[in-house]
C-alpha cells in the first residue's frame, strides 16, 4: 500500500519539479509604455518565446477541451489530429510486420541468406526517416495523387522494420537445439517444424522486436507528416510553428509522448503475456 | 544379427585438424526385449552414444543398424527421453504429448489418438497435471511427461539418457521404480544411460561400463541375475548385487576409467530470455548469443 502510495506521489512531484523549472524559463508579455504615452506589449523573460505552462494550457484548451472537434481542416481537435496519425503508422506498421517477420525468419533459418543481407540492412537501419521519404514519394510517383500517402506508408515501415527484423532473426538463431532434436524425431515435416516449433519459440523475441517497431513508426509519424502535408498531429505541429503559436507546439509534444507512451506500455503488456505463457 | 548392433563406431567432434576424439571401438548388440543400462563418467560421451542410436547424429566410422536397417535420421522408431528432458514451454503437458501423437498417427481417428494421448498421461500419473505448461511442473514432472511422450510415439526401442540425473535421491528413487514398472509392462526394448551404478542394478537385464574419454569405450558386458520385481531394499543386502556393483565399479575406477572420484556436473534445464535491442550490441549486430535462463542443477556422484 505505502509502495504504490509512492508511486503515484514520485512522479508528480518530478512533473511539479519540471513545470516550476519551465515556469521559470518562459517569457512573458509585459505592457511598455513608450514616451509618447501609447503603450506597446514586449516579451521579457530568459526565453522570451516560450510560453508559460499556464499560457499553454489557456491557449491551447480548446484543442483539449473538444478533442474530437472539426472546426476547419487545420483546426481540429488534438486527438482528432493523433486519429489521423495513428491510422498512418497502423498501416505502415502492418506492413513492417508483414515484411519484418519473414525477413528474420529468412535471417535466422539460412547463413548463406544472413551473409548476403545482414551488412546490407546495417547500413540501411540508421538512416533517418527524413531520408527515407523524398525517396518514398518518389518510388510512388506513378501513384499520382496517393504518392504522398504511400511513399509516408513507406518510410514508416522501412524506418520501423528493423529491430522486427533483427529481434527475430536473433530469436531463430536461440532456439535450443534440443527442440529441433524433438522435430527430428518426430520427424516433422518443414512446415509443422516452422509453425509448431520456431515460430512458438521464436515468439517472446518477435513480440520484443513488435514493441520497439511501433515505437519508431511512432517517432516517424511527425516527420512524414511535416514532409508529406498529410493532415495529422505532427503536421498540425508543422502549421503552428510556421504560424508562430509555440503553445500549440508543446501540447503536440505532450501529445506525442503520451500516445507513444501509451502504446509502449500496451505492447509491454502483450509481451508479458506472450512470455508469461511459457 | 541383434536388434539393435553398434559396430565398431567411433565418434570426434571438431574440425579434421584439431578432432577430438569422443568414442571409439564402440561395439554392441542389443537383442529385442533386452533392458541395457550403459554406465559411465559424465562427460565421457553417453549422450553421444544415444545420439548415435538416435540418429541425430552420425558415426564418423562403423555402423548402427536396427532390424537390420541401417540408421541414418531420427525416427519415431527410437523413443528417446533427453537428458534435459527437452519438453516445449509454450505446450501443456497434453499438447506435449499430442505433439508427438497426432503426426506419427494421421490415420487414427481424433478421438483415438486424444485416447492415446489421455492414456499415456495416465500412464506416468500425470492426469491432475494434464493442462499444466513445463514450467509449472517439478523436475519429476516434467521427467515423466518425457517419458510418456517417447512411450505415446509407440517406439521400437526406447533411449533414456540419463532420465534421472536432475532429480533429487528421493525422486529419483520413486521415479525408479516408476520407470521400472512402466518398461517392464509394455515389454519394450530399453537403452538406458545413467551415471549410477545403483540404478542400473535395479533396472536393467545387463549393464555395459563406459570408460572415461577422451575416446571411451565400451567395458564388459555384466548380467544382472537378478529375479525381477526387484525390491531396492532387498537388493542392497543381496550379495549378488554387490558383487555386481563391484564388477562395475572395479572396471570404471581400474582398466576403463581415470582415477575419479567425484564428478561434478551441471545440467541447464531450456528457457528463453528475449532479445532486448536496447543492449549493447557488437558490430553487425546478429551475432549474439542466445541467453538461456532457467533452472540450473549441479550434483555430485561419486563412482
Ligand atoms: N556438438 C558438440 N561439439 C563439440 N563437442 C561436443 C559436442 N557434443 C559433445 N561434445 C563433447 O563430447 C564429450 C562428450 O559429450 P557428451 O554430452 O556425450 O557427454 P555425456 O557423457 O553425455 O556427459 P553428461 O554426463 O554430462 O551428460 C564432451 O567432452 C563434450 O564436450
Ligand atoms: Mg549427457
Amino acid at each position: 500500500m505505502k509502495k504504490s502510495l509512492q508511486d503515484i506521489f514520485f512522479p508528480f512531484v518530478g512533473l511539479a519539479l519540471v513545470l516550476a523549472f519551465w515556469q521559470l524559463i518562459a517569457g512573458r508579455s509585459l505592457e511598455r509604455v513608450r514616451a509618447d504615452g501609447t503603450s506597446e506589449e514586449i516579451r521579457a523573460g530568459w526565453i522570451k518565446d516560450l510560453p508559460t505552462p499556464i499560457d499553454t494550457w489557456v491557449k491551447t484548451r480548446k484543442y483539449v477541451l473538444e478533442p474530437f472537434a472539426k472546426r476547419e481542416e487545420l483546426d481540429q481537435g488534438i486527438l482528432r489530429f493523433t486519429w489521423y496519425s495513428l491510422v498512418i503508422v497502423g498501416k505502415g506498421y502492418f506492413i513492417a510486420l508483414l515484411i519484418g517477420t519473414p525477413l528474420g525468419f529468412l535471417l535466422g533459418l539460412s547463413k548463406t541468406f544472413a551473409r548476403m543481407f545482414d551488412p546490407l540492412i546495417q547500413v540501411l537501419r540508421p538512416v533517418s526517416p527524413l531520408a527515407w521519404m523524398p525517396l518514398g514519394v518518389v518510388l510512388f510517383t506513378g501513384a499520382g495523387k496517393a504518392a504522398n500517402d504511400l511513399g509516408a506508408l513507406f518510410t514508416i515501415a522501412i524506418c520501423s522494420m528493423w529491430p522486427t527484423v533483427l529481434n527475430t532473426a536473433v530469436g531463430v538463431r536461440a532456439v535450443p537445439q534440443d527442440y529441433l532434436n524433438v522435430a527430428k524425431v518426430l520427424k516433422l515435416s518443414r512446415t509443422q517444424t516452422l509453425f509448431r516449433i520456431l515460430v512458438p519459440a521464436t515468439l517472446p523475441y518477435m513480440f520484443t522486436g513488435y514493441r520497439l517497431s511501433l515505437g519508431i513508426a511512432w517517432l516517424v509519424i511527425v516527420a512524414v507528416e511535416m514532409l508529406t502535408g498529410r493532415v495529422g498531429i505532427g503536421n498540425f505541429l508543422w502549421n503552428e510553428y510556421n504560424n508562430g503559436l509555440y503553445t500549440s507546439i508543446i501540447l503536440c509534444i505532450i501529445t506525442i509522448g503520451l500516445v507513444g507512451f501509451l502504446l509502449d506500455r500496451g505492447m509491454s503488456l502483450l509481451e508479458r503475456r506472450i512470455q508469461g505463457a511459457r | 544379427m541383434s536388434f539393435l548392433e553398434l559396430r565398431d563406431i567411433s565418434k570426434g567432434y571438431g574440425p579434421a585438424s584439431a578432432r577430438m576424439p569422443v568414442l571409439r571401438e564402440i561395439n554392441l548388440s542389443i537383442e529385442k526385449g533386452e533392458f541395457v543400462a550403459i554406465v559411465g563418467y559424465s562427460g565421457a560421451g553417453k549422450t553421444t552414444l544415444i545420439n548415435l542410436m538416435a540418429g541425430l547424429i552420425r558415426p564418423d566410422s562403423g555402423s548402427i543398424t536396427l532390424n537390420d536397417l541401417e540408421v541414418v535420421s531420427p525416427g519415431p522408431d527410437r523413443g528417446i527421453v533427453f537428458q534435459n528432458y527437452s519438453l516445449l514451454p509454450w505446450l501443456t503437458v497434453y499438447e506435449n504429448i499430442a505433439l508427438a501423437v497426432d503426426p506419427l498417427f494421421p490415420n487414427w481417428s481424433a478421438a483415438r489418438r486424444r485416447q492415446h494421448t489421455e492414456q499415456h498421461i495416465h500412464m506416468v500419473n500425470l492426469t491432475p497435471a494434464r493442462d499444466k505448461r513445463p514450467a509449472e511442473l517439478s523436475g519429476g514432472m516434467r521427467q515423466r511427461v518425457s517419458v510418456a511422450r517417447a512411450l505415446a510415439m509407440d517406439p521400437q526401442i526406447l533411449l533414456l539418457d540419463e532420465p534421472l540425473g536432475a532429480l533429487d535421491a528421493l525422486t529419483r528413487a520413486n521415479l525408479q521404480d516408476e520407470i521400472g514398472r512402466i518398461c517392464q509392462s509394455s515389454g519394450k526394448t530399453v537403452v538406458l544411460i545413467t551415471n549410477d551404478p545403483d540404478e542400473a542394478i535395479l533396472l536393467a537385464d545387463r549393464i555395459l561400463p563406459l570408460s572415461a574419454g577422451p575416446g571411451a569405450t565400451l567395458g564388459p558386458s555384466i548380467p544382472v541375475d537378478i529375479e525381477r520385481p526387484r525390491d531396492r531394499r532387498a537388493l542392497s543386502q543381496d550379495p549378488r548385487f554387490q558383487a555386481i556393483r563391484t564388477q562395475i565399479v572395479d572396471w570404471l575406477l581400474g582398466a576403463g576409467g581415470r582415477p575419479t572420484v567425484t564428478v561434478s556436473k551441471r545440467l541447464t534445464l531450456p528457457d528463453l530470455e528475449p532479445e532486448d535491442l536496447t543492449l549493447p550490441r557488437t558490430l553487425f549486430g546478429l551475432r549474439r548469443e542466445a541467453k538461456r535462463r532457467g533452472a540450473e542443477r549441479r550434483e555430485t556422484v561419486t563412482l
